[in-house]
């Protein structure tokens, strides 16, 4: 279950080393933007020795790499793969040449490390008109994209529009980004909202993109996650709902019932396939 | 009323003089003006030049302010010190080994009710006084250097053999009084008796650091799931940033349910009287003010309430700390068996004080500590704390970033602790916690004191609890 | 490797730590920590663990700890020696 993903500067030791505790389900190690061009070996040797000495295990751990046109992302891949990342996010992705590029960098490292092939999966993060534009292509690019990503600042910035709060210069990207990681059958997640102290701000984004059909969003602070965690979980209604149709459907197959109903309502497939995704979360958030 | 102008000294030197101050008596100062008190230092300048010598100081508390004192204790002037808290400027020095004599610790409770007993005994106590009127009334609450309450200093005017009230600010006649003139011996009218923003000194903003709100989010819900959350519901925090900090989810929680608490208790902060304006708390119960907002708003909101030392915490009367349902507190230090160190530092340095910490948490039936699992790679929690501060059976629940642990060691809280896991909180065992922060840190080495005692804590109820030591190298 | 200039790593916030490295004919390493009672020897351990990984055999460390783990003091020195190497920056 990822719900949220939160960034944490790759050279700040006293943030890396409590950011599992900080309620994301992801977090998201960042060599690229939070780091400066002069530190960029500092933040990657930090960054692997602290995946060398903890496991992080409760929440999965993504690494933003350097992007593919600087000097930096192979070396960062060099350091940081061996010591099994969950995911690695390269930035500013703009085709699925890019995405096949870091692919097979990944690739021979793990096979020199002696790891499973592809465990090592994706998050291409999309930040560009270029991007948007290959967004399917993109997400269907390789086993090992697992989810997609898009980044409004950089967009915006490409699309010479100006970033606002309620995003209406983002909304077709958004949309487009959906649709491209469903029929390629991966997650796609929101990007950041940015103003820190704005709460009711964050809770609406957070609800906006739930809305759209993303499967989480991004935080670029602590603060908001609590708001995208609620946003992106089932409501109690929703548990209750999805418990009844399985017990409706248990009951049914018991009685060798072909057609189910409840409340007087059929329940067919994607019904039945809905409520399973809600327990699965309802497991993955209050345990067994 | 004009015989009582009498009263008035044209200087502290002849207030000395007129209280019949000699060498080996006790003197006593209250710490409402914190970091921003002038009085102490003027009242000490004074004996010096009086050639007075072993001079023993009790204050409620030394803060950073008061560094001439150690000249004095250099020269002679001052051979003893008393106080709640001492902050670590003049905590170094003593563990350092200036003073002979160890410095006796007490709590915000234990300090007026030893009084009271007279187990503690002031011969004059000089009570910095913001406002003053002609029938030596005393108030905290208005004046130039208004410090909102003086509740720390009842104790002194009540019991010390001689009272000089030091005022900045010298009125016809009040109505709200702090201290009643009938206590007051002498007054003497100064220019400054301190700068009203050093009362702001302690930590009073709620903490922007993600670990410390994720503790403080966590300890609120420790609250809600015990089931004192309701109705009629009491409160206290520290100071510190995640305490405060826990306020915040504690106030949403309250609005969200609706719930009308009773009162606020302690140090107030302008966030607890916004909760009273809010309506969420019908009172507070002010012993001292931490910000000029909390200052303010005693001085213009009548159930804004002042209150001493003694109905605050103290041990002979029915306190209001017995009235708690839930107190937040801090911790530099926690041992297995849930005591608390709040006196010194890893290395064995004085570096605060119970203040009220081990009162509270006696009074409140929740005592939770917030503190996280380790500091710059120091693990919190311990096998022994190098002082205890408040003793372990009077603590209920530590919460840390990394898991909570229920005191069961005394054979309570097995249904607290069964509710909290019902609500899915991480609770874990103390051991647990002490085993993952040395996961973190490695496992420090033992901390090498020397075997002279320098300071002594002295339990709310009179007992000494522990010893300070020097540090070594000294 | 070898120090054939002087280099930093690292900053003096809390939890990290700044390391100098610079050249000379013996190896030294200087120690300053605010939890140096605590940890000191464990601290001098990573240090020779990363010196040795790293094959630095003379050389003036200088540690300035502000309390961080031995896997950050480690990875600061490992960055300070990598930038005074021949092969650094």
């Amino acid at each position: 279950m990822r719900r949220s993903m939160l960034f944490i500067p790759g050279n700040s030791p006293s943030l890396l080393m409590n950011a599992d505790v900080l309620g994301a389900d992801s977090i998201i190690f960042d060599l690229e933007d939070a780091v400066s061009p002069a530190e960029k070996d500092s933040a990657r040797i930090l960054v692997r020795n602290l995946l060398r000495r903890f496991d992080y295990d409760s929440c999965e751990v993504i690494v933003r790499i350097n992007s593919v046109d600087t000097e930096f992302w192979t070396k960062d891949l060099d350091e940081i793969i061996p010591f099994h990342p969950d995911m690695i996010m390269p930035p500013k992705t703009n085709s699925e040449d890019d995405v096949r590029l870091v692919s097979q960098y990944i690739g021979t490292l793990e096979e020199k490390c002696g790891m499973k092939k592809n465990s090592v999966k994706l998050i291409p993060l999309i930040e560009t008109a270029m991007g948007v534009e290959n967004a399917y292509r993109i997400a269907s690019a390789d086993e090992r994209v697992a989810a997609i990503f898009l980044g409004a600042e950089d967009l915006s910035a490409d699309l010479r529009c100006k970033r606002t709060k309620e995003g209406t210069e983002i909304l077709y990207s958004r949309q487009r980004l959906v649709v491209a990681a469903r029929a390629a059958c991966v997650d796609v997640y929101d990007t950041p909202f940015t103003d820190v102290n704005d709460d009711e701000g964050i809770r609406k984004d957070a609800s906006f993109a739930k809305a759209l059909g993303f499967t989480g969003k991004a935080s670029i602070s602590p603060r908001h996650i609590d708001a995208i965690n609620e946003a992106f979980s089932p409501t109690q209604a929703d548990i209750k709902y999805a418990h009844e149709v399985m017990n409706a459907i248990e009951q049914a197959a018991l009685e060798g019932k072909g057609v189910v109903a409840l409340r007087g309502k059929m329940i067919d497939a994607p019904v039945v396939a809905r409520a399973r995704q809600v327990i699965e979360m309802e497991k993955a958030i209050y345990g067994a | 009323m004009e015989f009582q102008m009498n009263k008035v000294v044209d200087s502290i030197q002849q207030a000395i003089k007129a209280s019949g101050l000699k060498d080996g008596m006790t003197i006593s100062f209250h710490h409402h003006m914190r970091n921003g008190d002038y009085v102490m230092n003027m009242v000490l300048d004074a004996i010096a030049q009086a050639g007075i010598k072993d001079i023993t100081v009790n204050a409620s508390s030394f803060f950073d302010v008061h560094a001439p004192i150690l000249d004095h204790i250099r020269n002679g002037v001052v051979t003893g010190l008393e106080c709640n808290y001492m902050s670590s400027l003049i905590g170094k020095a003593v563990s350092e080994g200036i003073l002979e004599k160890p410095v006796v610790f007490r709590s915000h409770g234990g300090r007026p009710s030893d009084m009271e007993k007279g187990t503690s005994h002031i011969d004059v106590a000089f009570v910095a006084a913001p406002t003053c009127d002609w029938s030596s009334n005393c108030t905290g609450r208005i004046g130039k250097s208004a410090c909102g309450p003086m509740g720390y200093a009842v104790s002194d005017a009540m019991y010390a053999d001689k009272v000089v009230a030091i005022t900045d600010n010298l009125v016809e006649k009040l109505d709200d009084i702090s201290i009643d003139g009938k206590y007051i011996d002498f007054i003497v009218n100064v220019d400054q008796i301190g700068d009203p923003k050093g009362i702001v000194s302690g930590t009073t903003q709620i903490t922007r650091d993600p670990v410390g709100l994720r503790m403080a989010e966590n300890a609120a819900k420790v609250i809600k799931a015990s089931g004192l959350l309701k109705d009629g519901f009491s409160f206290q925090t520290g100071a510190g940033g995640a305490t405060l900090a826990a306020s915040k989810f504690v106030r949403e929680m309250m609005i969200k349910e609706g719930i009308q608490g009773s009162f606020c208790l302690g140090g107030i902060t302008s966030y607890m009287v916004q909760m009273l304006h809010e309506g969420l708390f019908k009172e507070l119960l002010d012993v001292q003010c931490f910000d000029l907002d909390a200052v303010r708003s005693l001085s213009e909101d009548s159930n804004h309430k002042e209150i001493t030392a003694s109905e605050y915490a103290g041990v002979c009367c029915d306190s209001a700390v017995n009235h708690l349902d839930a107190a937040l507190l801090g911790a530099t230090q926690v041992d297995l068996d849930f005591n608390v160190n709040v006196h010194t530092d890893s290395n064995g340095y004085i570096i605060g004080g119970s203040g009220g910490h081990s009162d509270v948490a006696a009074g409140s039936k929740l005592c939770i500590i917030i503190a996280p699992l380790t500091r710059a790679r120091l693990p919190l929690v311990v096998d022994r704390v190098v002082t205890i501060s408040t003793p372990g059976n009077t603590i209920d629940v530590l919460v840390t970033q990394r898991g909570i642990a229920v005191n069961t060691k005394y054979g309570k809280n097995k249904e607290l602790k069964q509710r909290l896991i019902d609500a899915h909180l991480p609770i874990m065992e103390i051991e647990d916690l002490k085993r993952i922060a040395e996961q973190y840190s490695g496992v420090p080495s033992p901390l090498e004191t020397s075997d002279r005692v320098v300071g002594n804590v002295i339990y709310r109820d009179g007992t000494q609890i522990d010893t300070i030591k020097m540090v070594l190298g000294n | 490797m070898e120090i054939i200039r002087k280099a930093w790593a690292g900053t003096g916030e809390s939890s990290d730590a700044y390391v100098l490295v610079s050249p000379a004919n013996t190896l030294e390493i200087e120690i300053s920590s605010v939890v140096y009672n605590q940890y000191a020897k464990a601290i001098d351990k990573a240090v020779r663990e990363t010196l040795a990984d790293l094959g630095v055999e003379k050389g003036t460390i200088t540690i300035n700890d502000k309390g961080a783990l031995d896997c950050v003091i480690q990875a600061r020195v490992e960055t300070a020696i990598k930038r005074a190497s021949e092969a650094g920056v």
